[in-house]
């Protein structure tokens, strides 16, 4: 990957002062090359790496394997496109494998979740099987670790 | 009732205790530290080398080794060094395992020096030098280097320093703390200075792969310098291989057969396990290394800047893994701005003069952690540097 989306995926708010150091380069070409990245759509958009459970305490988050029936001349997309509508889905994935569709959702409670896949998911047209597996603890994120109580740095302090 | 100060070893007793050491032991102290102080890498061994300890176990290889370690490893060793300094060493006859860098060090000089005679040290620098030769009765002279040469040794400095006394020169460069590294020129001026002469010297190049923008020269591939250099590396920064104690010396065959006697008398020999791993990590794990050092030189570019534009000057460190700002424009000296830092903003950072007396009015930060976690520090440091205007 390009050495400054690298960089960028790490934290998105360092400057373009300092990824200009990093990088060994000027602060405008630095700018210019993100403006062309988003431009060509490489760079979508901005987002933080939440920590949920101090967030958002009342939020689930659940992954759901869909096995479907690709649909003449348009094969998946079609079925993807109509459940990547909804507000509740954060991520549509086509996978290889013993399903089809992978799709992250998240609600304010397991109910909330379990009711919009059986009315809203498991009714649509095309799909053959449904199977919801809840989040319980996520450790990393993004390439991020969500802290947890221990120090991670097992390193001490040691010196001659 | 047993008077212990009367029966410990005299010499022992002065030795001053390690001033990274002092700092640490504040540093413990208190919660939530973020810390810069750690001088090791916060890489994982690459998964090859763990894989072949794993499998050394497994095959039962746990016993004893030659004294001057498994041939098979000090051949890796001479085809590495051929490799990357163009220097051959016999195997058989002029390479010997060790614990660690820090082991060759210690039975290196051990080997050399008689009391009184003097060793060069070239500061700031590691800090363990300078006891050894204590130890050994012999008499630690420090060269002090400067920022303003980009602390390299110069032909001056060294010249001012030699008297008929002068065994030993200690060489450690690529520089912890500063991030000084010797070019082959600068080498050459040194070289000039000894070539007449009997000094020795002792090449600490154990970052010698964590070079930034050129590659690292050992002072003994200057002309006339291979038969009066011991040269010191080892696997713990270059492969991320800290706690495996893993080390090497190269000398010359008289010497090396006066160093493996020591060495055989006091460990026997390096942990089996790791001396294969090593095998490994020579052979196989150079785009591992690469990876690191690309890692290092982003890292390092950003606390440059990032120090320069806070005011704290920051010369360009070319190797290891350390910067070494200038703090004297806060009106401060070393300890009390770390011990500032520390209390009032949790960042730890290692006194400079804890280096040497020339390291004196700057600090030494280390890079062997991730952006983010830098990113962090810089910005408290910013902060602390901000109140004291």
């Amino acid at each position: 990957m390009d050495s400054l989306l690298q960089l960028l995926k790490q934290n998105a708010r360092f400057t373009n002062q300092q990824l200009a150091a990093m990088l060994d380069t000027t602060e405008a070409d630095i700018a210019a090359r993100i403006k062309d990245f988003e431009k060509k759509g490489v760079i979508m958009g901005y987002s933080v790496i939440l920590n949920d459970e101090l967030a958002d305490k009342d939020t689930v988050t659940a992954f759901i394997e869909i096995r479907v029936t690709p649909q003449r001349d348009c094969g998946f997309d079609d079925l993807a496109k109509t459940i990547m509508m909804y507000d509740e889905v954060e991520s549509v994935s086509l996978m290889s494998g013993a399903y089809d569709l992978a799709v992250t959702v998240t609600g304010a409670d397991l109910k909330t979740i379990a009711l919009f896949v059986a009315q809203k998911l498991s009714t649509i047209e095309g799909v053959i099987s449904t199977a919801t597996h809840f989040v319980l603890r996520r450790y990393k994120e993004k390439g991020i670790f969500i802290k947890q109580d221990k120090n991670i740095d097992e390193r001490g302090l040691v010196s001659p | 009732m047993i008077d212990y100060d009367k029966i410990l070893n005299k010499t022992i007793k002065e030795i001053k205790p390690s001033g990274i050491r002092k700092f640490f032991d504040i540093a413990q102290e208190i919660d939530d530290v973020i810390s810069l102080g750690v001088g090791e890498p916060d890489f994982p061994t690459p998964w090859s080398i763990r894989q072949k300890a794993i499998q050394t176990i497994e095959n039962k290889r746990t016993i004893y080794t030659a004294n001057a370690g498994l041939e098979s490893l000090r051949k890796s060793i001479s085809n590495y060094t051929k490799r990357h300094i163009n220097i051959e060493y016999d195997p058989k006859t002029e390479i010997v395992v060790t614990v660690g860098g820090s082991e060759a060090i210690d039975i290196s000089i051990r080997t050399l020096v008689n009391p009184g005679d003097e060793v060069l040290i070239v500061e700031p620098c590691f800090v363990c030098y300078s006891p050894i030769v204590s130890l050994s009765g012999g008499v630690p002279v420090p060269i002090e280097t400067k920022m303003e040469d980009n602390f390299k040794l110069t032909a001056e400095a060294l010249k001012a320093k030699i008297t008929d006394k002068t065994k030993l020169l200690i060489l450690p460069f690529p520089n912890n703390p500063t991030g000084a590294i010797m070019t082959r020129k600068d080498l050459e001026k040194i070289a000039d200075v000894l070539r007449d002469t009997d000094i020795m010297i002792l090449s600490d190049e154990i970052y010698s792969e964590l070079t930034y923008g050129r590659k690292h020269c050992s002072i003994a591939q200057i002309d006339g310098m291979r038969e009066r250099t011991i040269m010191i590396n080892g696997f713990s920064k270059a492969f991320a291989m800290t706690g495996w104690r893993l080390g090497y010396v190269c000398a010359p065959q008289p010497i090396a057969k006066q160093i493996v006697k020591l060495h055989q008398y006091a460990i026997m020999c390096s942990p089996t396990v790791s001396q294969y791993a090593g095998i490994e990590a020579l052979d196989n794990c150079e785009k591992e290394v690469q990876k690191m050092v690309n890692e290092y030189n982003v890292r390092r570019r950003f606390l440059t800047d990032s120090f320069n534009r806070l005011g704290l000057t920051c010369f360009n460190p070319e190797g290891a893994f350390y910067v070494f700002p200038c703090i004297k424009s806060t009106g401060m000296k070393s300890e009390e701005f770390c011990e500032k830092l520390l209390h009032s903003k949790k960042v730890a950072v290692v006194p400079g003069n804890a280096f040497g007396e020339s390291g004196e009015g700057h600090i030494r930060v280390s890079y062997a952690y991730s952006l983010n976690h830098l990113n962090e520090a810089i910005s408290r440091i910013e902060e602390f540097i901000n109140e004291l205007k």
